[in-house]
Formats: C-alpha cells, structure tokens, sequence
C-alpha cells in the first residue's frame, strides 16, 4: 500500500493534497472540517495587517466558465483577503494546530511591502506553532491597488527584498506564491530563491472577465453596472500552470527549488501530474468549492491506487520524474513519425474527426457512404486533431510508424536515428553533423 | 357504481381525475433544466445521420446547438423551415425509428439525444412567443386547391402560401388537422395542441379553410382542376377494411380510427362508453392508439390480435412496449375467424397463423376471447374517382407528387410511401415547391 505522507520542507503532512489559501481555508470551522475530511494541509486564508481589516463587496463575487452540463471548468473571484480580524485568525489557527498536531497548517501573509509590516506580523504568525508561511504575491485584483499581491508579485527585486525579510524574521519555512500575470515566471522564482525562499508555491490566479452581461454590457460578476477583473482557477487553468510550474523546474538556475503545485487540480491524476513536473505536494481550492471537501477522498484513493499499480512507495519517488522530458522545441526528434488510426469497432460515426480534418486541417480522413471514416496516410501529418475531437476515448490513436517504413506523405523511409531541428537542412543556423 | 370490469360497453369506468392523469401528456415537455442537460448531450455530427433519417430534413445538430446556446426561437425556425408541422411531429414522430435511432449515441451508448423532446420544446416556445414566424411572397396570382387538411395538406398549403399563391384548403371534416385532430391518440395531442398548430399555421394568410367538402361528394377532381390552377389532393385513406369474417356486423364492432375519432373530439371523456373486454385486430399504430386509450378509459381487458409475427408488426417496439406497459395484452399469429355473441359482439374467435414463406396460412387451431368491443385496425383504403392512375391501392406520384393529372398533385397517405405524419409533411411541402415551380414557369 503506498504511502501518501509527505515531507514538504519538513513539513509532514499525512497526505499531499493541501487546501490553499482561499474561502475554503478562512475560519477554523472550515479547516476543522477539511482536516476532519482528510485533508493533509491547509494554507489560511491569507492574512493582512493589524487594524481595520479589508471589506469585500456585497454583491457577487464568483463568475464561472461553463463546460457541457454546467461542469464548472474555471471561477473568477473578485474576494480580497481574509476580511476578519487578525486576532481572532491567529487564535484560531493556535487552536486547530494544536488539535491537529499531525497536518500541515500554513499561514499565507499579506502586509505592505515596508520591513516594519512584516516585522510585526511574523513574530505573532509565529506564535500560532504554525508549520510555516506563504507570502502572498499573487492576488490581482483588489490589493494590487495597493501595493500589495501581485504588485510586489511582478517585480522581482521586490520578491526578493519581502522574502529576505522573512527569513529574518522568521524561523520556518517560508514559500513564496507566484502570479502568473508576468511574462517569464522563471524571473520572480529566481528571485524568491535568491531572496531565501525555501519554497515557491505557483500559481496564483489570473487576470479574467469571465463573462459580460449583454443585457446590462457590464462584466460579471457584476457590481451595481459595473465589473471589474478578477482572478480566474480551475481546471481551466490548469495548463497554464503546470507550463509554469515546469519552466521552474527545469531552469538550472531554480531547478531542484520545492514547488507546491496550484492550479485546477480537480483529480488525483491532476495532482500526479504536477508532482510528476516537480511538484512535492498541490494546493486544491476550485474543485473543493465545486464539489466540497469529500473530494479529496477520491484523490487519495487514486493516487494510491496508481502508486500501487506503479509500484511508487512514496510520492518522492516519482516527483519530478516528467521533468527531464520537458525539452524545448527543437530538441523534439523530427523522426519521430505516427499516424492516425481509427477503430472501426468503437467507431460511432459522428464524423467529427471528418469534419475538423477536412475543414480544419489536412484532409486527411476519407468518409464512405456508409459512414466508415478512414485516414488516408498520404495526407496525414499525425496532428491529432481527430483524436482531440473524438467522443470515444481510445478510438482513434496514433501509431508510430517503425524505423524501415515508408511513410506514404513523405515517400521516405522512417529513420531509426533521433534527428531535430537543430541540424535539419532546413534550419539556416543547422549545425552540420559531424 | 361503474367500474373496469362493469359488464358491457359503458362510460365512466375510471373516476374523472383518474381519466385525466391518464390522458396527460405522454411525455411531458422537457423543463428548462432538462432542455439544457439534453442538448448538451449532441455531438453535432457532420452530415448527421439523425438529418438523413428524418423524412423532413431537419437540420437537428443545427437546431440543437442553437437550443444550447440558448436561442430557442432560432431552433424552432431551422425546424419550421424544413416542417411546418414540426411541433405535432415532436408529438407524434415514431422518433425510435427514425433520428433518434440513427444518433450516434444510441450506438454509442444506447440512448440517444433525445431529439423529439427537444424539437418540442423549441416548436412550443417560438410558437408561444412569437406567433407566426413566416411572412408571405408577393402575390403571384396563382390559386390553388388544396384538398384534405392533414398533415400532407396543411403542408403544401402553407408552402404554397409562403410562396404567394392563394390557397382554398378542403377538409371533410368540419375542423382541420386530419389525423392529428381525429385520428391519434390524445395522450400524444393534449391541449387541443392539433387544432391550435392548424390555427398558428394557417396565420401566415392566404389559406381559406372550408371544412365539410368532401371529395366525391362536394368536390370533384375535374371541377377542382377548372377552376384552380392546381389541385393538390391530400385526401387520405377514407374507408376502413372490414374484417371479412362472419359477425363483423354485429353490435360493439366498429372501425378503431372512429373510436378514436369519438375520443378525440369528446368534450367529457368519462362519458364515452368503453367495453369491459376490448379486442382490437389489426398491429399498426392505429391498433395501438386504440387499445391503450381503451385501457385508458378503463376496460379491463385489452388484448391487440395481430396476425403475423411480432417483428411484422406495423407498430414499433416502443409503440408494443408502451401498449404492454399499459397492461394491453399483445397476440401474435392469430386472425380472427369469427364474431361471436347474439346481437352484440360477446367474443372473437381467433385461429393461429403460420407463414412458410407462401402466404399466411391458418393452422386450424383456433381460440375464443371475451370481447364485448372489437376494434378493426387492419388498414384503410383509399376512395377515390377521377382517372388518375393508381399504383395499387394508391395514387400513383412521381418524387414531386405529380399525378397523371397535369394540375393535380398528390402526397400523404393516399399516395404510396410510409403512412408517417412527418412524411405526409415532406410530401406536401416537396409537391408545394414543385406546383410553385410549375405555375411559375
């Protein structure tokens, strides 16, 4: 039976699948209960400054992407941080570490970017007993305005300066949370790295407009007329995160840095996914406020049952295990040659394969009277458009063509030997074999 | 107190409220909730099998997605535009053999979308919130008579009036509709839906109904073509086969199309007089409609009598489940060789058929069934005088409806084809443009 204990910078947690730090982590009702449900950590609604806290509006504050049957495949949020009292966060979190010993409890902190703000906040973190922080440079809206979130977030010498403070002040272990809204995310890492950070947790939510309201022409969610840009989760930004998450991963200059994974982790294949880029554990908030805390008993399960199947004991033997086969684009082998194949058998004649080929892409696929799709090998370049677009799983896939075959669009044999583009004829700036 | 099992033919066997629960809707219409969950359900498949399949065209993936994305209206005009009748084809449309066997997902997973459903829903909302969709052609001038208002007629007429020709509609009967306003069940009709679309079609202007003209009697084919300058003929199938069988005249026998005739146009149905133990011969949809109203209206024992094997059956397999979750009780391979009883019918006889590839043959064996109602559902023929060619039993049509009569055309079930409302419909509609085509040189 695998085993799902993790240690995230010291930080035992009796599985990976954390809560991060949103409306599902605000008070310690909810985090009892996440923890009741079998959570393995939770990041507490982010904390700001002593004084009046921040409010939030009084209208709504989610809008939702749609998949079919109202799956909900994306949230944007217009909530700032936690709106309660400092005092009775810290009291809280005091009373649930010391009842749940055995679970990560993390506090994430939002101050102004002034050494005093932190200065004062950190010692009083700090007295909780909780596990560690997370700096949150990620919000977009709200608290940007500000000066805080993902202001300080996309200015990496500021990443750097607020992190160093940390460490200072601070004696356990402190992640850094990352924005994506930034155009190289391997920039504010490195400056997390450099600025002490044992841990950088990524990524934060998205600048959206999900929706507008065409009857009153205003953003939703819509406040009295108006909206305003809120931060977009869920599944829907899923790979937009885990193509951060393995930029960070295989830079040399951050590579080997801890990562929590954040971003539209809904399964526990999600969750293996993001570990297997370098992920040591994930952080789940979408899917919870979907589908409630019971979720995280479908990941544990399916995640065990696919360590077992892989024979993976623990998650550090396969964290990271995708990263070395993130490359760039041309290092890709261009002798690598497959082709569509469509099982007639599980074939249920819905010709969309047909449609998008034929209207979209290589005119590729023959269709018969009776309906029978087949690909003609001639034409197809192996997209995988028709795979995408295919209601059954597995009903079509691509097969590699074996070294020694002709490959019928070509006319060329299939080489055996990898070859990119590096020094294909083609490339003006090819470095001839030797 | 009158009950199921009350000797005899009499009304009232079930209390009101039961008689109207079980006249309800059959499919109730889908909610909005269920509208969105269905259509999502679409793959929208290229050249789609459900289009290929329906007699109308229909472009089903179109309208579909036009449901999804939440514009009703515009689905039901991707619909009206193929079939005018499309809102009592939602209702009546064997769908189980025709789009909704074809979908993919019935392949794929043994449950369609359900396509039949969410046309309903789409017909319903345009035609409740916008009243007529179509405006009329210029006026070309042209008159044509239209004779029969059913299905096949309604159709044509609407076309021809969208195309700006005046058109005359006859019925025999007093109101339009044809066999959706007399001849199917009510359970597939409710809310005088027959009448109501009848009406909502005929707003486009340029239809005069007259009802109560019968072809044969008050029309004839050769005054019609004199004075019009196309007759497109409609009729139906008139007359009812008899069973051909000692005591087909006695008391409690009569036509099923008349019983349901009576039903459809009842104003109270716990006065409408039912036997305890019905029979009804024949195995189309007619012979179900009529069994399972009869148990509706409470005879205790409804048995269909058909007499070939279940696969022959006209009926389809959903129409022979839903009559045997009913409680109708279904026979195969018998023929009814007698009426029994002194004046009023008190039982049929019944011999066992077999077929070896030569006819149906009786075996000899027979049985004898209570049967104090007998309904004949074993097919309807067509009457008809005025020189045109037949092709058997029925007027002989080109793919356009053209007739042997240069200004007569002719679609529906007095022409051959399968005896569909949906391809009556495209009958109309397809002899409608080719008139249009013709007159307008």
């Amino acid at each position: 039976m695998a085993d799902l204990t993790t240690d995230f910078l010291g930080i035992k947690s009796p599985n990976p699948f954390w809560l991060a730090s949103a409306p599902p982590t605000d008070k310690e009702y909810n985090v009892r209960r996440a923890f009741e449900a079998g959570w393995g950590g939770v990041v507490w609604k982010t904390l700001g400054a002593e004084g009046p806290p921040v409010v939030n509006v009084n209208g709504p504050r989610y809008g939702v992407i749609y998949g079919k049957d109202r799956t909900v495949l994306g949230i944007n949020n217009i909530e700032l941080i936690t709106d309660r009292p400092l005092e009775v966060n810290l009291e809280e979190m005091a009373r649930v570490k010391a009842d749940y010993p055995d679970h990560a409890l993390i506090a994430s902190i939002m101050v102004p970017c002034e050494e005093e703000a932190w200065k004062a906040i950190l010692p009083r973190v700090e007295e909780t007993n909780a596990d560690g922080i997370e700096l949150n440079f990620g919000c977009p809206h709200g608290m940007a305005e500000r000066g805080m979130g993902s202001a300080v977030g996309q200015v990496p010498e500021y990443i750097e300066m607020v992190t160093r403070w940390c460490k200072k002040y601070y004696d356990r272990p402190v992640i850094v949370k990352l924005t994506p809204n930034i155009t190289d995310v391997r920039k504010p890492a490195l400056a997390a790295k450099n600025g002490g950070a044992d841990a950088v947790s990524l990524i934060n939510t998205i600048n959206s407009i999900t929706s507008v309201d065409l009857d009153a022409m205003s953003p939703q969610p819509m406040i009295d007329g108006k909206g305003t840009h809120g931060g977009y989760c869920g599944p829907a930004v899923k790979p937009i995160a885990m193509n951060m998450v393995a930029e960070i991963a295989r830079d040399p200059q951050t590579h080997g840095l801890p990562i929590s994974g954040i971003g539209g982790v809904t399964t526990w294949r999600d969750a293996a996914e993001f570990m297997a880029l370098g992920c040591g554990n994930v952080q789940v908030c979408t899917a919870a406020m979907t589908y409630g805390f019971k979720i995280v008993q479908e990941m544990k399960s399916g995640l065990s049952q696919w360590m077992d199947e892989k024979g993976y004991r623990s998650t550090s033997d396969f964290v990271g295990m995708a990263v070395p086969n993130v490359t760039d684009w041309q290092y890709l082998n261009l002798n690598y040659v497959t082709k569509a194949r469509i099982d007639q058998d599980s074939c249920i004649s819905c010709g969309r394969c047909y449609a998008a080929c034929e209207d979209t892409s290589h005119q590729a696929i023959a269709m018969s009277d009776d309906r029978t799709f087949t690909v003609i090998d001639e034409e197809c370049v192996a997209c995988n458009l028709c795979v995408d677009v295919c209601p059954v799983e597995d009903c079509i896939t691509m097969v590699e063509l074996q070294p020694g075959a002709i490959d019928p669009r070509t006319g060329k044999e299939v080489q055996k030997e990898y070859a990119n583009w590096t020094t294909h004829p083609n490339n003006p700036g090819a470095v001839a074999a030797e | 107190m009158t009950s199921p099992s009350t000797p005899g033919i009499v009304p009232g066997r079930l209390p009101a409220d039961a008689i109207a629960e079980n006249f309800d809707d059959l499919h109730a219409p889908l909610a909005p909730h269920e509208v969105q969950v269905a259509a999502d359900r679409c793959y929208f498949c290229y050249d789609a099998p459900c289009v290929t399949a329906c007699p109308t065209e229909i472009d089903i993936p179109l309208f579909i997605r036009q449901i999804a994305t939440g514009t009703s209206e515009a689905a039901a005009r991707t619909i009206f535009n193929q079939n005018i009748l499309g809102g009592m084809c939602a209702r009546v449309c064997p769908t189980e053999t025709l789009c909704e066997e074809a979908c993919v997902r019935e392949l794929a997973e043994g449950k369609p979308v359900e396509i039949g459903r969410l046309q309903r829903h789409a017909t319903d909302m345009l035609m409740a919130r916008q009243g007529h969709p179509f405006t009329r052609a210029a006026p070309t001038g042209k008159r044509v008579a239209v004779v029969g208002a059913g299905p096949a007629g309604l159709s044509c007429a609407h076309r021809l009036a969208m195309k700006g020709h005046d058109v005359v509609l006859y019925d025999a009967k007093s109101k339009p509709g044809g066999l959706n306003e007399y001849g199917i069940a009510a359970y597939k009709s409710t809310d005088d839906f027959a009448a109501r679309e009848a009406e909502w079609l005929m707003g486009i202007g340029g239809i005069t109904y007259e009802g109560g003209m019968a072809l044969g009697a008050d029309l004839t084919i050769d005054a019609l073509s004199e004075s019009f300058d196309a007759v497109f003929l409609g009729v139906g199938l008139g007359g009812v086969n008899a069973l051909g069988v000692a005591g087909d005249d006695k008391d409690g026998v009569r036509d099923a199309v008349d019983f349901i005739a009576d039903l459809r146009q009842a104003k109270d149905l716990t006065t409408l007089p039912v036997g305890r133990n019905v029979v009804v011969i024949g195995g189309g949809m007619t012979a179900v409609d009529a069994a399972v109203q009869a148990k509706l209206l409470g005879a205790q024992n409804v048995t269909i009598a058909y007499r070939r094997t279940r696969t022959r059956m006209g009926a389809s397999r959903y129409e022979q489940d839903l009559a045997a979750s009913h409680g109708v009780q279904l026979l195969f391979d018998v023929q009814p060789v007698a009426v029994h009883g002194n004046g009023a019918a008190v039982e049929v006889e019944l011999e066992y058929t077999v077929d070896h590839g030569k006819g149906l043959e009786g075996t000899g064996e027979t049985i004898r069934i209570p049967a104090d109602q007998v309904f004949r559902a074993i097919g309807q023929s067509l009457t008809l005088d005025g020189g045109l060619e037949m092709d058997g039993r029925k007027i002989r049509v080109t793919d356009a409806g053209r007739t042997s009569h240069a200004k007569v055309w002719a679609g529906g079930d007095c022409t051959s084809g399968e005896d569909l409302t949906v391809v009556a419909v495209a009958e109309g509609r397809d002899a409608a443009e080719d008139i249009h085509k013709v007159l307008m040189g």
